[in-house]
């Protein structure tokens, strides 16, 4: 069986071009504003949507995505808010689940992977679950038939690249740099050569993210990747919006412009 | 039959333990698991260690009997093993010494830490300036308030400090910061983790370092009494110097291990630290343990008098010691350790750390349980001119 996430890759593909991927944490700016911020890229022509589940400490992330965190958390998200954004959105975009893997252990895994299936998602991405605590995660998610989104890095050795690859489904995330999430200028030179290593260990679509913020940038990353993953940019457009609408309004002109430049040449 | 796990290979304690951190960090996590595999069986490496420990930490810490205040413990016989009278005044310096040796052999030449109280920023910050290491260290900014002496302490010995604001601005907050840096500078920097949490391999490799104040302590019992004590009491924050001196003890199925949490205003009010006694298991800063947490897996803030015990989460190995009943846990509340902290300054002229004076109580009860007969052996972890100020807010003493 595939997944609607694995549907899209094989469409843009053949397309030969990116996906993109935007990325807000549910609950943030509010709960029904998160669900109209994502509604707002799909329309602006982001492909598929990677829900963060906030959580009290997350290390993968910078200031910005923190502070989002922080919001949402305030605003009480917890895992039924994941799950009602989540059912929101997977109606009309290929939606993963992004968050740290406490919340899952504390929720139960199989329960979790029975939700995020039942609500229409494609899978959960774990940036904190390493391959070797993975058993019960790849048991289960087999058995539910979600995708396994696993992250590494540009450290990351080539036996590793393959023993990870191997455990992942859907699409590996490329983080294009050492270190967290966040805007940066530019998108790092390690995540050209990351994605050329693991073209080596697998077929898998290959999603870049970290630090990827501007047209310019996913152009630049939709040559040679699968997949553009943006989050830290929509967030930043929301915390300076003037007005609910304002943010939306920006928004979804940014999914525009980014999705301007993911026909490769 | 053995107690102790041999945690290298797959870095577990039963259930817990393991790694739960971003991919990032593997290739530094497995390089120190290495480093530090290799110097424990290196005879220079220990032999460093040694030299260090004698000519500049003060080891071995002695051991002192307490009969003034064993009277109110039931009359037990009550020794303390010294660890207040260590260089930095606490067990922290037995941890970052260690550390920083390996990071020399891992030629790296920056360390970063994160601190609560302020004691193990200014134990690495001390063996930073020891070894010619540039040293950051992260504090949570309400700490950086709350204990400015020890700021200042760590910039004169060369540290740059740096005030954590993200989320509750405290100590699990200032480990967060500590990783992003870490993930973002692996390659140059050494994470100086100051307890027997985190990831594989710093459960194990803190603990090794700690385990001299056990291996000691054993050995002085033995000389002392021609016998082993009936009950090593330790308190817990992470569990570094109470797994320190219980490790060597495990197999001795005879001696009684009891750590003490904080217990701040009593489990029941939900203010407290003790995260054994009123956690469940789960996963905070890359390891399995138990964890101080809400319905949906967050992290709850945890409360003490004691800032260096003032930790939601608790080393795995004392999450498997407890679970396998081979330690005992038990929380101690804020006005059971004051009460034990005034009695060991006035019976015995030693001004005990806070984080101690929990294990000091805690021997007060087990004493009073066990009767004349027995003996008591407590880890004096620290010294408490650290406390000074909160103890005489505590006791009302004007400054
Ligand atoms: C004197 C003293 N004892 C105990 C602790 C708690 O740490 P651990 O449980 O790792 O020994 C601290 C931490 O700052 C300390 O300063």
């Amino acid at each position: 069986m595939s997944t609607p996430l694995d549907t899209l890759f094989v469409r843009t593909r053949s397309e030969n071009r990116a996906a993109l991927i935007g990325y807000l944490p549910a609950g943030f700016p509010t709960q029904q504003g998160c669900i109209d911020a994502l509604t707002a890229m799909v329309e602006g022509g982001v492909d598929a949507i990677e829900i963060g589940y906030p959580y009290s400490d997350p290390v993968m992330d910078g200031p910005v995505i923190q502070a989002a965190a922080d919001t949402s958390l305030r605003n009480g998200t917890g895992a039924a808010e994941v799950m009602a954004t989540l059912a929101a959105i997977a109606k009309i975009a290929p939606t993963v689940v992004m968050t740290y893997w406490n919340p899952i252990e504390k929720y139960g895994v199989d329960k979790f992977l029975a939700d995020i299936k039942g609500n229409g998602g494609s899978g959960v991405i774990t940036p904190d679950l390493t391959i070797e605590e993975s058993d019960p995660w790849i048991a289960a998610s087999t058995s539910h038939d979600t995708n396994r989104i696993y992250v590494v890095a540009p450290s990351t050795l080539e036996e590793r690249l393959r023993k990870v690859t191997a455990a992942t489904s859907g699409f590996v995330y490329a983080a294009s740099l050492m270190g967290v999430t966040g805007t940066r200028t530019t998108v790092s030179s390690s995540a050209r050569g990351l994605v050329s290593r693991l073209r080596e260990v697998t077929d898998l679509p290959i999603a870049v993210g970290l630090g990827v913020s501007t047209p310019e940038q996913a152009s630049e990353v939709a040559q040679y990747a699968d997949g553009v993953i943006v989050g830290s940019a929509f967030i930043r457009l929301l915390q300076e919006a003037h007005n609910p609408q304002d943010g939306i309004a920006k928004v979804r002109a940014l999914a525009q412009d980014l999705a301007k430049g993911l026909q490769r040449s | 039959m053995s107690f102790a796990v041999d945690s290298h290979i797959i870095g577990h304690f039963g259930p817990y333990g393991g790694r739960f951190v971003p991919e990032a960090l593997i290739g530094a996590l497995d390089e120190l698991a290495l480093a530090h595999e290799v110097a424990l069986k290196d005879p220079i490496f220990q032999a460093e260690l040694a030299e260090l420990h004698r000519t500049y930490t003060g080891r071995p810490s002695i051991i002192t009997e307490v009969k003034r205040f064993a009277e109110h413990a039931g009359g037990a016989r009550i020794l303390l093993k010294r660890e207040d009278l260590n260089h930095t005044g606490s067990h922290k310096i037995n941890n970052v010494l260690g550390q920083a040796l390996l990071t020399k052999r891992m030629g790296k030449k920056r360390i970063i830490a994160e601190t609560g109280a302020g004691q193990h920023g200014v134990a690495a910050a001390t063996a930073a300036a020891l070894m010619g290491l540039e040293c950051v260290v992260y504090m949570g900014e309400e700490d950086t308030k709350r204990q400015s002496l020890n700021v200042a302490r760590m910039k004169l010995l060369g540290a740059e400090v740096i005030p954590v604001t993200q989320g509750s601005k405290t100590l699990k907050d200032a480990i967060n910061e500590a990783m992003r840096d870490w993930v973002t500078n692996v390659d140059t920097t050494h994470y100086m983790l100051g307890t027997v949490a985190g990831p594989h391999p710093f459960p194990t490799m803190v603990r090794d370092f700690h385990r001299v104040i056990g291996v000691e302590a054993r050995e002085q019992c033995l000389e002392l009494m021609g016998r082993l004590p009936d009950a090593i009491l330790a308190c817990i924050g992470g569990g570094s110097n109470a797994i320190g001196i219980f490790h060597p003890f495990l197999d001795d199925v005879n001696v009684r291990l009891i750590g003490l949490e904080a217990g701040g205003s009593g489990i029941e009010s939900g203010l407290h630290a003790a995260t054994i006694s009123g956690g469940s298991p789960g996963v905070l800063h890359g390891t399995r343990s138990y964890v101080l947490q809400d319905a949906n897996g967050q992290t709850v803030e945890s409360h003490s008098i004691s800032a260096g015990l003032d930790y939601p989460g608790v080393g795995p190995e004392h999450a498997y010691l407890n679970d396998i009943g081979r330690a005992e846990y038990r929380a101690i509340t804020d006005a059971q350790a004051m009460e034990a902290f005034a009695l060991l300054c006035k019976t015995e002229g030693i001004i005990p750390a806070i984080e101690s004076a929990h294990a000091l109580a805690g021997a007060m009860q087990i004493g009073k349980e066990l009767g004349s007969e027995a003996v008591l052996l407590v880890n004096l972890s620290g010294r408490g001119d650290k406390d000074v100020q909160t103890a005489a807010d505590y006791f009302g003493i004007p400054l």
